[in-house]
């Protein structure tokens, strides 16, 4: 079986994506800083589900290493997941260029850097899928988290271009926006249990969504719904608003 | 990370308690630098106050497969990963466990420490005979590498030292290849005990033996049990399905496992509906292994305010004289075990607290009510008496000087503990009660 890449892949939602796909016999190349610290959970994955598992050293902040990075690939992935992501502190990204400039960055720069050069060679073999998680923070921006918002947004609209791009050279690109997840990126926060998905059950909804054909899947799928009656308040009054 | 408080299998005692997970030693050297009174929990069967305390350090998220050596079928895994999860990967593969306890729903970490037994120790030895070697975090944050040669001592107090030298954090287990994931199974039915005692001896041969016996049966019929005994067939089928059933939804109101009901399931079920003399069955690892395991949740049977499982053991030579004492005594009391196991054990290991020695072995689950403490102290002074000793992972109740004689190392566990301040660090309800 072909081998997924996953970016980002110690988060928690990463994780248990890589158990999705391993589950359904894909191999993994697992992407991350201090990757050694999955050498654990890669050995695990591999022994359970009979599969191979790499996992491979990653600064997603380095933009000139993403060339080598993909070139040494011996065996190219069929395709790659993207589950980058840091939230940050919004209030010091407010008054800090440095915490703001580390979340667009981490949240979208680094993350074109690195799709540019795959999807230029998912576009010249003609295949390949990609999984961008991105988030229902960029589908509008809020006093609350609009730095870590903003930088979704841009993410989310540069899947959609790539989609667009892509499709003549049936390369498949889903857009993922979580809504609320139980993750560590998460913990301490007071989160609504019903409104909330456990990483499994993202996880799940990827891969169903990747097999489907999917362009763009919410998860929990309700978000659909709470997203498009944030999007339609009008700004007069969203301004004044607190959510 | 901490989360709510947790109970043990039994339901009683029920304890406030902090709760602690840890992702890797760097995480878990902060709790017990932090924080006192700690003992390890897995999956929370032990059935008592053993993995109760204050704070409990929880290994369920430390459950990463490590590696497999496919030559020497040895599986290295963290001490979370729980036996129902070695099954569901490895018998697919022609692997199973060298040992495993009646129940799959345990941490390799707790088997180690309850150092438990299975249906074949008398050919096989505790599951501490199927570990090579595994790692142990002690109260100074230290990790040691534990085998039967190099530290050895900490190795024999761990295993069976019911979590009090530290943290386990893996292991390295020997797994048995397997033709089979189905059990060719023959049942015995017997009249009394001495039938009993006579068909264990009878079919020693078989790897698997163990019998079910009605305890409250009298005068004649004293003893009648249904003996099994398996081999692992050789028909190559290694399917495998997990399975896990029905669930008891709700504590059962605690009237309805009286004396009637349970005598009546003793009788019915477990004995009238075996058909006389000698069956042949093929069944698989589930329901030859982890008859209980298909139902979830079922110590809810036993109502809110929980139950006890009492399990000792006797010499061998003291066992046939010794077990009709007892058997009299729980028949004349009326209290009833639902479920009461009987097993002949072969030789005992070295380590310092485990449990099996050469001789029977039974098990009987009590809810806890009025009265019961006080006939299971009469049963402790007739296990005294032959010459047996109580297991900690199932008791909730046992005195300081009950334990003690059951356990004739018990002071070089006392002192090893003392040396490495483990008993500054870790300790347990149970550990405070027999004082060690």
């Amino acid at each position: 079986m072909s081998y997924v890449l996953i970016i980002g892949a110690k988060s928690d939602i990463a994780k248990a994506t890589a158990k999705e796909y391993a589950s359904n016999g894909y191999n993994l190349y697992l992407a991350a800083r201090n990757a050694r610290e999955l050498e654990s959970f890669a050995s695990d994955i591999a022994i359970r589900f009979d599969v191979n598992t790499e996992c491979l050293e990653l600064d997603i902040l380095d933009y000139s290493s993403h060339r080598a990075f993909y070139d040494k690939l011996a065996e190219k992935p069929s395709g790659i997941i993207s589950a980058v992501g840091y939230l940050g502190n919004q209030e010091l990204a407010q008054n800090n260029f440095q915490e703001a400039e580390k979340i667009i960055n981490t949240n979208y720069t680094g993350i074109v850097s690195l799709l540019n050069i795959i999807s230029a060679d998912f576009a010249k073999r003609g295949a390949g899928f990609i999984i961008g998680i991105s988030s229902v923070a960029g589908d509008r921006g809020r006093k609350a988290n609009y730095m870590y918002g903003s930088a979704k947004a841009a993410f989310t609209a540069y899947l959609s271009g790539l989609r667009n791009r892509l499709y003549v050279y049936k390369v498949h690109v889903l857009t993922v926006k979580p809504g609320f997840v139980f993750t560590s990126m998460t913990a301490g926060m007071k989160l609504p249990a019903r409104l909330t998905a456990c990483p499994g059950e993202v996880a799940n909804a990827i891969f169903k969504a990747h097999k489907k054909g999917k362009n763009i899947v919410y998860t929990k799928w309700i978000w659909r719904y709470i997203m498009s009656a944030i999007r339609n308040i009008p700004e007069w009054q969203f301004k004044r608003m607190s959510i | 990370m901490k989360s709510n408080s947790l109970l043990s299998w039994g339901n009683y005692p029920k304890i406030e308690n902090s709760v602690w997970n840890f992702k890797n030693a760097e995480e878990l050297k902060q709790i017990i630098s932090n924080k006192d009174n700690l003992i390890p929990y897995g999956n929370g069967r032990s059935y008592g106050d053993s993995a109760l305390n204050s704070n409990l350090i929880c290994t369920k998220i430390y459950d990463y497969f490590l590696g497999f050596d496919e030559v020497k079928g040895i599986l290295h895994c963290q001490a979370g990963v729980l036996l129902s999860d070695i099954l569901e990967v490895f018998v697919p593969k022609g692997w199973f466990l060298q040992v495993t306890p009646g129940t799959k729903l345990i941490s390799v970490g707790g088997a180690i420490a309850s150092d438990v037994h299975g249906k074949n120790h008398h050919l096989a030895g505790s599951f501490s005979d199927s570990v090579t070697e595994f790692s142990l975090m002690l109260p100074s944050g230290d990790i040691v590498t534990c085998t039967h040669e190099e530290n050895s001592e900490l190795f024999k107090a761990t295993c069976g030292g019911m979590g009090l030298t530290g943290i386990i954090l893996d292991a390295r287990i020997r797994l048995v290849p397997i033709t089979s994931s189905k059990i060719n199974q023959v049942s015995i039915k017997t009249k009394n005990l001495k039938e009993t005692f006579e068909a264990f001896e009878q079919y020693k041969e078989y790897t698997y033996s163990v019998a079910w016996i009605d305890c409250l049966a009298k005068r004649k019929d004293l003893g009648r049990c249904i003996l099994t005994v398996g081999e692992f067939a050789k028909d190559k089928d290694l399917s495998y399905k997990s399975s896990s059933i029905a669930s008891v939804p709700f504590n059962f109101p605690v009237s309805t496992l009286n004396k009637l009901t349970i005598k009546l399931f003793n009788t019915f079920i477990y004995y009238f509906k075996a058909k006389a003399g000698v069956t042949n069955q093929k069944v698989s690892i589930n329901s030859f292994f982890y008859p209980l395991d298909a139902i979830g949740k079922w110590n809810r049977i036993y109502g809110k305010n929980g139950f006890t499982q009492y399990q000792f053991v006797l010499p061998k030579v003291k066992s046939y004289e010794g077990l009709s004492k007892i058997l009299t005594e729980i028949g004349e009391s009326g209290k009833g075990s639902f479920l009461a196991v009987l097993k002949l054990f072969g030789k005992g290991n070295t380590n310092w607290l485990s449990f099996p020695m050469e001789g029977y072995t039974l098990a009987l689950d009590f809810k806890i009510e009025q009265g019961l403490f006080e006939l299971l102290d009469r049963l402790d002074k007739i296990v005294l008496e032959y010459g047996g000793r109580i297991y900690l992972t199932k008791d909730v109740r046992v005195s300081k000087e009950t334990f003690e004689k059951g356990y004739p190392e018990i002071d070089k566990f006392r002192m090893l503990r003392n040396n490495y301040k483990m008993n500054e660090k870790f300790s347990s309800i149970q550990s405070k009660r027999v004082k060690i």
